[in-house]
């Protein structure tokens, strides 16, 4: 066993590495910390269904040594909704983009959070659609060069934290892959929290939306983010120009509520109860 | 006594015609053991004007489902009479609330006229029970379906505490149908 | 006759009924006219046998749902109209590709788009067939009466756990809010199959290998193994195998061979009076209440009228179609739609017989007098 405490081999399918994740792509480093906080959170591989969506991202479940699938693209969370409410007691972790999540899926978004159903939404944020070839994405920021925004992107992002604390999420959370630990915490609270919880992992594509935008390389992108990450308290202090081009990291959300499948579940003790 | 028969029942949105026709599947395909189909106004056009519910009663099993010439169609509105009235088989019956229904359209067949609001509102003591006291005189002129199985199938069904008031309401459509139209002839259906 | 087991209750009613009877423990739904009654009584009636309603946020979300959720292991459904039938699509493809049983009940309205929500038609036969895009089997049937419902409905969810494939029931508006007496079976007499389960070593376990029958064991999630799916093409370990032509053409046929290779215990078709008929009605659905009562009344005319009932039209019955081909010299196929079965048939009357057309799409029931008039009309000169 190497340094990594045995993570690598219990977690990751070894044989199906090297990742297809360019260099400098941030994909790795979420998934690691990931692993790390299912491997601290001491979840049962067979009792865990992993699920990604379509693009880069999409690939992390193949790497996963759990029950993973990889659906159409957007549905994931509706596929977590079936499988949670049918099977309570597995633990469903869902690993989206931010056009998976928040474009094409963004319905399933807001009514999972608003359900408060137990699953955990992994969201890695590149402000871009990467696999298909650098398309502007729901979090693409104004003015931003992408392949479908030749001549700047003129509509306004979303922030899906925001979309998620407004549509009922009770762990909502964001940092950035220049901070794997801090990651690593989130996911494991998130795991650990009963009800919708989700965190955004904010991470590079350095090949096209940072080429496109002249950003640098994987490298300077990453270093980058450490600057760009605003902490939720000082954010609180800075004007909106203050904030341009910066992110605001930390715990947004982290309260207790019913959780759905629970709800359902005293109905049908409730309706048996009764008789019929 | 013809072992194929097609009913409509129509009125108004609220009238109880939907339940009606429930009512009367549920007495011939439960209680006589006869086969059934019923089909109901839905959607549009059970919110407008005019809706109605159809039984097809056969003692035979029935192959298509739809009501082609109906053997008797109960009207309670003008409105549901006019719509309604059309296809009625050559010799047929209609049932009409003479209230509601003041344009009796000419047709070849019989029409009983039966003050099935008035009764429910002077005599039952509520207007709502209209709908059953069209069954009980339905039971009157239809021998097909006993009065005792309508009744069952009606009280089956009858949120408790109303089931005198329903009873009620059947037996004064019955017996003011007896009374008026059936005295010297035995059922005509 | 046990009272206690007869009742009058509507198409949409006796679909649930049957569902539950077959095992169905997990429904997801959007509401949708004229389907909306399948989701009332499963919200009120699942939870009582332990079971799990949810209505989603729509239709894509529904499918998503239950293939999710059979994938846990439940026997799961979902019922929608056109409109959500053609967002299922997608979802649809994955069930089909991954072999995740599940049924979807199509209650068929009129028209494309919103087309009218309350009148019944035939019109997604070739949605059912070909409605996910990409090379795909299908095994669909048509209901035509309240008992049909009931037990079709039932041998759906045999079927698709038989098979690990979604199946599809088409029913329409007519039969959806009709209600007719059934007598319920004893549940205990009814022929109930789930899907076969894996119990190999969880450390040998390939979600995709054919154990020679051609239906792979099923592991639910919670059940002790590991395993990856995609609705990428992939071979027998579950991963995408797009690198490999072989392997890609296998998949597929491994999709099309287990339907193909148990045609005999999938197609179920019915006949009437096809003996010595001149003239054979092709109907199914509602319409072929119209078309056997054509045939009684057309007999008494001195018209020899049988009829062909597909029950599964997808798979479509060809060989009953062959059959008839040979001794009749009319086949008249009526369907309430601008003809979507009727091209399936004409392709496999290869010509052997005058193939005609009654196709009705107006919202409306064909009446048996129409068919007889049809048959009036394509007979003249016909020897």
């Amino acid at each position: 066993m190497s340094a990594n405490n045995g993570v690598i081999e219990k977690y990751l399918r070894t044989e199906k590495l090297p990742h297809i994740w360019c260099p400098g792509c941030g994909n790795g480093i979420v998934l690691n910390s990931l692993i790390r906080a299912i491997d601290n959170a001491g979840m049962e591989q067979e009792k865990t269904v992993v699920i990604s969506g379509i693009g880069c991202s999409g690939r992390a479940s193949g790497y996963l040594k759990f029950n993973a699938f990889q659906p159409v693209h957007g549905r994931v969370l509706a596929y977590a909704t079936g499988i949670k409410l049918y099977k309570p007691e597995l633990n469903v972790i869902c690993i989206m983009g931010d056009g998976d999540c928040a474009s094409i899926g963004g319905n399933h978004l807001i009514h999972a959070a608003r359900r408060n159903i137990g699953v955990t939404a992994v969201v890695l944020n590149n402000n871009n659609y990467g696999m298909t070839g650098g398309q502007y994405s729901p979090t693409t920021p104004e003015n931003a060069m992408t392949r479908t925004s030749p001549f700047g992107h003129i509509e306004p992002p979303f922030d899906i934290c925001k979309l998620a604390e407004t549509s009922g999420a009770t762990y909502v959370a964001r940092s950035h892959t220049y901070k794997p630990r801090i990651l690593t915490k989130y996911f494991q609270k998130a795991l650990a929290h009963n009800g919708f919880a989700l965190v955004e992992a904010m991470c590079d594509c350095p090949t096209l939306y940072g080429r496109l935008n002249k950003r640098g390389t994987g490298k300077e992108m990453l270093i980058k983010q450490k600057e760009r990450a605003v902490q939720l308290e000082k954010a609180k202090e800075m004007s909106t120009e203050e904030l341009e081009d910066k992110f605001v990291v930390g715990e947004f959300v982290n309260k207790v509520k019913p959780e759905y499948t629970e709800q359902y579940d005293r109905i049908i003790e409730q309706v048996q109860m009764e008789g019929f | 006594m013809s072992d194929y028969l097609e009913l409509r029942l129509s009125g108004s949105g609220g009238q109880g015609m939907m339940l009606a026709g429930t009512f009367l599947a549920e007495a011939a395909g439960i209680y006589e053991d006869k086969h059934i189909v019923l089909c109901k106004s839905y959607g549009p056009e059970a919110r407008g004007g005019a809706c109605r519910s159809e039984v097809i009663i056969s003692s035979e099993p029935i192959v298509y489902p739809e009501v082609q010439e109906p053997d008797l169609v109960l009207a309670m509105t003008q409105e549901a009479c006019d719509k309604y009235y059309e296809d009625l088989k050559s010799g047929g019956i209609m049932i009409i609330d003479p209230e509601h229904v003041r344009d009796i359209p000419d047709i070849n067949g019989k029409v009983y006229e039966i003050p099935l609001t008035q009764i429910a509102r002077d005599t039952v003591g509520n207007e709502i029970t209209a709908n059953v006291v069209a069954l009980g005189a339905l039971t009157a002129i239809v021998d097909w379906i006993s009065p005792e199985a309508l009744k069952s199938a009606i009280l089956d069904r009858t949120p408790k505490g109303t089931e005198e008031l329903n009873e009620k309401a059947f037996n004064y459509g019955y017996n003011y149908t007896m009374e008026k139209y059936m005295q010297s002839n035995s059922p005509v259906v | 006759m046990d009272k206690g087991r007869v009742a009058v209750i509507t198409g949409n009613d006796a679909i649930a009924k049957g569902a539950i009877a077959a095992g169905m423990r997990f429904f997801a739904g959007y509401p949708i006219t004229p389907a909306s009654e399948i989701s009332h009584y499963c919200a009120e009636n699942l939870p009582k046998y332990g079971g799990k309603f949810i209505q989603m946020e729509d239709e894509i979300g529904s499918m998503a749902a239950i293939i999710g959720a059979s994938m846990a292991g439940a026997k799961s459904m979902t019922s929608t109209s056109g409109p959500g039938f053609s967002l299922m699509q997608e979802n649809l493809g994955f069930a089909i590709m991954a072999e995740v049983p599940c049924v979807v009940v199509d209650v068929m309205r009129f028209g494309p788009s919103q087309g009218v929500a309350t009148v019944p038609a035939q019109a997604d036969v070739m949605q059912a067939r070909w409605g996910t895009h990409g090379d795909h089997p299908s095994i669909t049937l048509a209901l035509s009466t309240v008992k049909e419902a009931y037990e079709l409905t039932i041998r759906a969810f045999n079927l698709a756990e038989k098979y690990r494939t979604p199946v599809i029931l088409l029913s329409d508006a007519t039969l959806s809010q009709m209600s007719e007496k059934i007598e319920l079976p004893d549940p205990g007499t009814l022929e109930i199959i789930d899907r076969k389960i894996a119990t190999v070593d969880p450390e040998q376990f390939q979600p995709y290998e054919d154990d020679g029958s051609g239906i792979c064991p099923f592991a639910p999630y919670g059940s002790g193994y590991i395993w990856y799916t995609t609705g990428i093409v992939h071979d027998e370990t579950g991963f995408p195998a797009t690198s490999d032509p072989d392997k890609l053409a296998i998949q597929i046929d491994r999709l099309y061979d287990k339907i193909n290779h148990n045609l005999e215990d999938i197609v179920q078709v019915e006949e009437y009076l096809t003996e010595d008929a001149e003239v054979i009605l092709v109907a199914y659905g509602s319409v072929a209440r119209a078309a056997l009562a054509t045939a009684d009344t057309a007999r008494r005319e001195g018209i020899k009228v049988g009829v062909v009932k597909p029950v599964t039209i997808w798979p479509f019955p060809e060989q009953a179609i062959k059959k008839v081909r040979e001794k009749a010299k009319t086949i008249l196929v009526c369907e309430m739609n601008h003809g979507q079965l009727y091209w399936k048939v004409r392709e496999v009357v290869e010509g052997k017989a005058q193939i005609a057309f009654l196709g009705q799409y107006n919202g409306k029931l064909i009446k048996p007098e129409k068919i007889l008039a049809a048959i009036k009309e394509v007979t003249v000169g016909v020897c």
